[in-house]
């Protein structure tokens, strides 16, 4: 059996028997059972458009009242897994100390990385692929349709998409443990991390784009405020993820921008047609963000890669 | 000496410009258990990372069977099993599955794997103890864990980075009649670096003693205690009663340098082991020989003796 394989093997191994899995394992569960029951009820309660209902119990929609759709919950809690996938992934086996064991084996330096990498985007897919069945099956029985094959592959390139923007949260933390000696510093580092795009980086990108462009009141000001203030939430993941996801998992979306969709959307000017776009036409819309959130993974995981290459195994 | 497997040739290693190892030269023989003494920062641990190539050196070069650890670092590590000084497992899984991983690590075919585990943990004791949690042991099981981590290998060198810190003193005792059980039994050559000297002393063929970087002294034990005495023994002899006539029959045989006398003890300074002629002197002059001891200088003399020099 190849080195490879054997490492992967044993973290898969590690990761599905641990505490930390079953845990993760079951708030994903819940909050992802959570989100869709209460998108499900919206959508018996109201006359919603019948078109992609199925698509409707992962976005939700504005009005729904509920706290987070599933998408939501995706955006927000799955840079968690991928954080508690990879936060000690390096650091952790330094600090127990069997690290210089297992590298003073016939294996490469890089395979004990990748192994420890595909290890973890398979947990990733197994989670996520878990709770998508789950909540399909259940929608299923709620809203009495079953999905279209145009529904299911949007809910697979969702899916898709979803684990590379796991694994660029596990492959940011895996970087911190590779550069912070402490398991501890590592963990906190990927968290502030994540705290600051997800949570507070839409008001700041706010608040700097008010002083870099001020909104003004001429149309012109207006419209050079919303372009710094998207290029500024570009600069976030979550902003990327959610803006991508956001169009894929809707076939009437035209566009990402938030300001487009409320002149389109419902009591806005229809001056678009209403079809729905095809899968493809879906993916060009947001290709860009898509591109940038796998140039993000890939950076981190390169960078983390050629630390751990380079560094010493030293005496003490 | 047999045919040398690891070989160091002018060996350098400096962290930012300071010298961790200096210019070191080295040759062990197949089958020879070296023991690797020092103080700590004295450059062992980074000795044997070089050796293992898991550490570049600055300039100089490791070998191991004569491949070089820095260019063929793979096929050293398919040779050589590693004990680190802090010695650890995967605490969440049983000690079996910990040797069955390094033993796939090690492209070992799972029949192999099985036999290999279970012969190794029986070599070192913990037989019944494979389907154990590695948490639940103490640091003595672990250390013998370490070294039958190593046996799963079965490689033909094997560096122990101060095996024995940590465990009582049966422990360790036990531990290095393991070592040189295995050394015996499977012709390995074992590199074990150490503080405690009457250990090494125990089982070691061969010592290297550094400080600063540097190899300071080198050879078989008796030889450097030799070497440490300058070429003089000393001879404490203890009888009942001290006579002039005595002291100058001691005094006449060929070899003895001195006497001092101290109460009813004598202390006879002489350029070999000369012991039985001194009983035979006090008993022809109508003595009592109570007892009679050499001293011989101990590694710890040397040892104390050469880092002084350091």
């Amino acid at each position: 059996m190849s080195g490879l394989l054997t490492i992967f093997k044993k973290e898969l191994a590690d990761h599905f028997a641990s505490w930390r899995f079953i845990i993760l394992f079951s708030l994903v569960l819940l909050a992802g059972t959570f989100a869709a029951v209460t998108a499900a009820q919206h959508i018996r309660s109201t006359q919603t458009d019948p078109n992609f209902i199925f698509l409707k119990l992962f976005v939700g929609s504005s009005d729904s009242g509920s706290l987070f759709s599933f998408l939501d919950f995706v955006k927000w809690f799955i840079p968690v897994v991928g954080i508690a996938l990879g936060f000690d992934a390096i650091n952790g086996e330094k600090a127990s100390g069997t690290m210089s064991r297992l590298l003073s084996q016939p294996v490469y330096r890089d395979t004990v990385i990748n192994g420890k990498f595909m290890a973890g985007v398979v947990t990733l897919a197994v989670m996520l692929t878990s709770v998508i069945l789950l909540v399909a099956g259940f929608g299923m029985r709620v809203i009495g349709l079953p999905p279209t094959s145009e529904e299911i592959a949007r809910l697979l390139f969702f899916l898709i998409i979803s684990v590379v923007y796991g694994s660029f949260w596990m492959a940011l933390s895996v970087l911190f443990s590779v550069l912070f000696r402490r398991v501890a510093t590592s963990a906190l580092a990927s968290i502030g991390v994540w705290a600051f795009f997800v949570l507070f980086w839409s008001p700041i990108a706010g608040a700097l784009s008010r002083a870099i462009e001020p909104p003004g009141t001429t149309v012109e000001t207006l419209a050079r405020y919303g372009q710094m203030n998207l290029a500024l939430l570009h600069v976030s993941p979550s902003v990327l993820f959610e803006e991508a996801m956001s169009v894929v998992l809707d076939p009437g979306a035209r566009s990402y921008s938030q300001l487009l969709r409320l002149l389109t959307g419902n009591g806005g000017i229809e001056f678009l047609l209403a079809n729905p776009l095809s899968l493809g036409q879906s993916a060009v819309v947001v290709w860009p963000q898509m591109v940038g959130l796998f140039v993000l993974t890939v950076v981190c995981f390169a960078i983390s890669y050629v630390k751990f290459m380079r560094e010493e195994i030293r005496a003490t | 000496m047999g045919q040398v497997v690891i070989e160091a040739d002018k060996l350098t290693k400096a962290y930012n410009g300071k010298v961790v190892v200096d210019h070191l030269d080295l040759k062990i023989a197949e089958g020879e258990i070296f023991g690797f003494l020092g103080p700590n920062g004295a450059g062992k641990t980074t000795t044997m990372l070089m050796f293992l190539g898991l550490t570049e050196p600055t300039s100089g070069m490791a070998r191991i069977a004569g491949f070089n650890s820095t260019r063929e670092p793979l096929k050293v590590k398919r040779l050589t099993g590693y004990v680190p000084e802090k010695v650890g497992f995967y605490d969440d899984l049983t000690a079996g599955y910990n040797l069955a991983y390094t033993a796939r690590l090690n492209r070992l075919t799972e029949a192999e794997v099985d036999k290999r585990v279970a012969h190794s943990l029986e070599v070192v004791g913990l037989g019944d103890k494979g389907d154990q949690k590695v948490g639940t042991f103490s640091k003595g099981m672990k250390q013998r864990l370490a070294i039958a981590d190593v046996l799963v290998k079965e490689p033909r060198v094997a560096f122990l980075d101060e095996p024995t810190t940590g465990i009582d003193p049966e422990g360790i005792s036990k531990m290095l009649d393991l070592i040189s059980r295995i050394a015996k039994e499977k012709n390995m050559t074992i590199i074990l670096s150490s503080h405690q000297l009457n250990q090494v002393e125990r089982i070691c063929h061969r010592v290297g003693i550094m400080a600063k970087g540097k190899l300071v002294v080198e050879g078989p034990i008796e030889e450097l205690g030799a070497r440490a005495r300058g070429g003089k023994y000393q001879v404490e002899v203890k009888t009942t009663e001290i006579t002039d006539v005595i002291l100058s029959a001691i005094g006449r045989i060929k070899g003895v340098l001195k006497t001092e006398r101290s109460g009813d003890t004598l202390l006879v300074t002489c350029t070999e082991d000369l012991r039985p002629l001194i009983a035979r002197a006090i008993i022809d002059n109508q003595g009592m020989l109570v007892e009679m001891k050499i001293h011989t200088q101990g590694l710890e003399d040397i040892y104390l003796k050469y880092f002084k020099e350091a």
